[in-house]
């Protein structure tokens, strides 16, 4: 009587079940569906984020490779189905231009100039931070606008900044709040970076611009290795009639060195990537009028490649990422030695 | 270096204004601790022994009273100017620099006058060193050592400047049980050998009673009692201090004086003589209780914990204010199988009677 009131499914899942009940079975089952995706599960979890690494970091990185060393390629030619020679034709190319050198050594200098003087500016102004009561939180975020601030945003007031623009008269038409200091102090009107400017002018706006917005990021992680940095230290030192020059030195500096380390090494890295602040600032000319791509970086040389020989574009890339991975590499070192984790 | 504290204060203010509720940590503290001695402060947490401790060092101002080193008022002193050497609970060792750097670091310190050569420097290092045992390890990294030997470092590094006073704020608290008994030794020895006057924290009795020349004892802000430790163990001057020392720790009853006679649940215990009839408390030390059949006090067994060298019977008794009545025996003493009840007589000199509403003992004669 009961057979005939169970449902088919109901046979079809006894049916299975009796099946899968068997001891090989089971023993099967439990290795496919549970030893096999316990040593397959991390791999699932990852999923995701390594498809969407691949396909946007890890397949660029080596296109990028291919495209460099595929002679005179550009993805028209591409497109049309050339075929390309293997070869470093790209790498000699990008050297020999008589703009790279000139990308070099803006890009150098520029990193030289801002890492060191941001990286000191923030720890001074971290260390002050951490020393006032009042109006700190108020004061914290001010010095972290910079941060949520647009680049080009920043440049464009940067630009008005030290702008002149010289009308036909003795005087300029219009004069911007830098040079109306200066002039309240009794100096002369500098030509900070209009056409005519020096390229001393020029470099100067730009180490003030990059240094400014270099500081909120390098102060939130300095202060926040402050605040996490024990307080008993420093009444242990207190006790022992520490001077506060010492403090800072024996104490402050060595147990903030992980932090010192990190904002130096991505101020470096970030530094030889400058781009944006340049066109921020001077526009897509990157230098003052009259004497276009004075202030040219790498960044800016594999940019405007990328439009017609991406060839030459991924060729500068690699050049540009080999440098960062020396400096990185030499930062790591020095790190590593002067470093206390 | 004699330690004077006069009328000592601490008022922290509330930190909600309007809630109000200013707390005071230290209330009035008046004690003067003897040139080379070794002084626990004593109490539960909260009872304001740190405060008083990092007042002496100099890193909390008092709201009121006066300290003096020696003659010296040191009150209005910053902490670099007076000459202590502070323990803190978590040893705060310079985490990157080496143990040597470390015990080095506050001779470095010294400028003008006190500058000492680098040779002597690294003489009264190694000196103070051998002294806590840790010669062995002058190049290693504090991380690399164990818990027991960075608070000798610690205590090395407080010492090196050969201070006036030495501070130890829960000098044991971070340490295993094991390692705890050989660091109270240690520090023994080592305050014995300096002769320097020590003062340390704890909230654990044994710890206090065990190396203390003077035990402090402290509740909410107000010293309670001061004395040797075994002093204030036999003599508890009121209820607070009798529950705080001792282990096991002594057992409460409801009791009540008629006649000059104690009773506990309505039957005579002991002759209390010199007591005006009221309600008490009485306190019973653990070691206070003899097996007596034609003994006053009647327990109900619960169980018996066997320590070796003595027994120690747990046991009910319906007027009690402890959690068990719990009495340690001569290991002699057995009780027979299947017995239920134990009869009890009282060592007189081991039971305290305390005042129901004040708490405060309430002598008899003995």
């Amino acid at each position: 009587m009961e057979e005939k009131n169970t449902s088919f499914f109901a046979k079809l899942w006894h049916s299975v079940s009796d099946f899968f009940s068997k001891r090989v079975w089971q023993g099967f089952c439990v290795n496919i569906l549970y030893k096999k995706f316990d040593r397959y599960k991390g791999w699932i979890y990852l999923a995701p984020a390594i498809v969407l690494l691949m396909i946007f970091t890890v397949w660029p990185i080596f296109n990028t490779i291919r495209m460099s060393l595929l002679e005179g390629y550009t993805s028209m030619k591409a497109v049309r189905g050339v075929e390309f020679e293997f070869g470093i034709g790209n790498f000699t190319r990008v050297l020999k231009y008589k703009g790279f050198i000139n990308c070099l050594k803006n890009t150098v200098l520029l990193t030289v100039l801002t890492v060191p003087i941001s990286t000191f500016l923030a720890l001074l102004i971290a260390v002050c931070l951490n020393s006032i009561k009042w109006f700190s939180r108020a004061l914290q975020t001010i010095f972290f606008l910079p941060y949520v601030t647009n680049s080009i945003a920043i440049g464009m007031v940067f630009a008005a900044m030290f702008n002149m623009i010289l009308g036909g008269g003795a005087r300029p038409d219009f004069v911007g709040v830098v040079n109306i200091v200066i002039e309240a102090f009794g100096g002369e009107y500098i030509n900070w970076m209009n056409a005519g400017s020096e390229y001393w002018a020029n470099i100067f706006v730009m180490t003030v611009y990059i240094v400014w917005n270099a500081l909120p990021f390098k102060i939130l992680i300095l202060l926040g290795g402050l605040q996490s940095v024990n307080k008993q230290y420093y009444e242990a030192a207190k006790v022992d009639a520490t001077p506060r020059r010492r403090v800072f030195t024996r104490i402050t500096i060595p147990l903030l060195s992980p932090m010192l380390a990190y904002v130096i090494i991505t101020g470096f890295i970030g530094g030889f990537k400058e781009y944006s602040s340049i066109v921020g600032v001077f526009g897509d000319s990157m230098g003052p009028a009259g004497n276009h791509y004075a202030l040219d970086t790498m960044v800016g040389f594999i940019y405007r490649a990328i439009g017609n020989q991406e060839g030459t574009a991924s060729a500068a890339a690699l050049i540009l990422f080999a440098i960062i991975l020396v400096v990185t590499m030499v930062n790591l070192y020095v790190s590593k030695k002067k470093t206390h984790y | 270096m004699k330690v004077e504290l006069k009328n000592l204060t601490k008022i922290f203010p509330s930190r909600n204004k309007k809630a109000g509720g200013e707390v005071v940590a230290v209330n009035d503290f008046n004690f003067t601790i003897p040139d080379g001695k070794l002084v626990g402060l004593l109490g539960p947490s909260g009872c304001g022994k740190s405060t008083t401790l990092y007042m002496i060092s100099g890193l909390q101002k008092p709201t009121s009273g006066q300290i003096f080193f020696g003659d010296e008022d040191v009150t209005e002193l910053t902490p670099e100017n007076r000459g202590i050497g502070l323990v803190f609970q978590n040893y705060a060792l310079y985490p990157h620099m080496t143990v040597k750097q470390n015990i080095l670091f506050p001779l470095q310190n010294l400028r003008g006058e006190d500058k000492l050569p680098k040779e002597e420097m690294l003489e009264r290092a190694y000196r103070v060193a051998k002294l806590v045992q840790i010669d062995e390890l002058m190049d290693r990294k504090p991380s690399e050592l164990s818990g027991g030997q960075q608070q000798r470092v610690a205590i090395a590094r407080a010492l090196v400047k050969m201070p006036r006073v030495l501070l130890l704020d829960e000098p044991l608290s971070n340490l295993d049980a094991r390692l705890r008994l050989q660091t109270r030794e240690e520090i023994r020895r080592i305050q014995k050998e300096t002769g320097i006057t020590t003062i340390f924290v704890t909230h654990d009795q044994e710890e206090a009673m065990s190396i203390s020349d003077v035990i402090v004892v402290m509740k909410l802000g107000v010293v309670q009692q001061t004395g040797k430790p075994q002093q204030i163990y036999d003599d508890p001057c009121n209820l607070f201090v009798a529950k705080f020392l001792g282990t096991p720790p002594i057992n409460v009853f409801n009791g009540e004086v008629k006649g000059e006679v104690l009773y506990i649940g309505g039957a005579a215990v002991l002759s209390v003589p010199g007591v005006e009839d009221k309600a008490v408390f009485v306190g019973i030390r653990p070691e206070g209780f003899i097996p007596d059949e034609a003994g006053g006090l009647l327990c109900e067994v619960s169980g018996v914990d066997v320590m070796g060298r003595d027994v120690s019977i747990v046991s009910k008794h319906k007027e009690m204010l402890t959690p068990s009545v719990r009495s340690i025996v001569d290991a002699d003493y057995t009780l027979a199988e299947g017995q239920r009840e134990v009869r009890y007589a009282l060592k007189p000199h081991k039971v305290f009677l305390f005042d129901k509403t004040t708490e405060e003992r309430i002598y008899f004669g003995v």
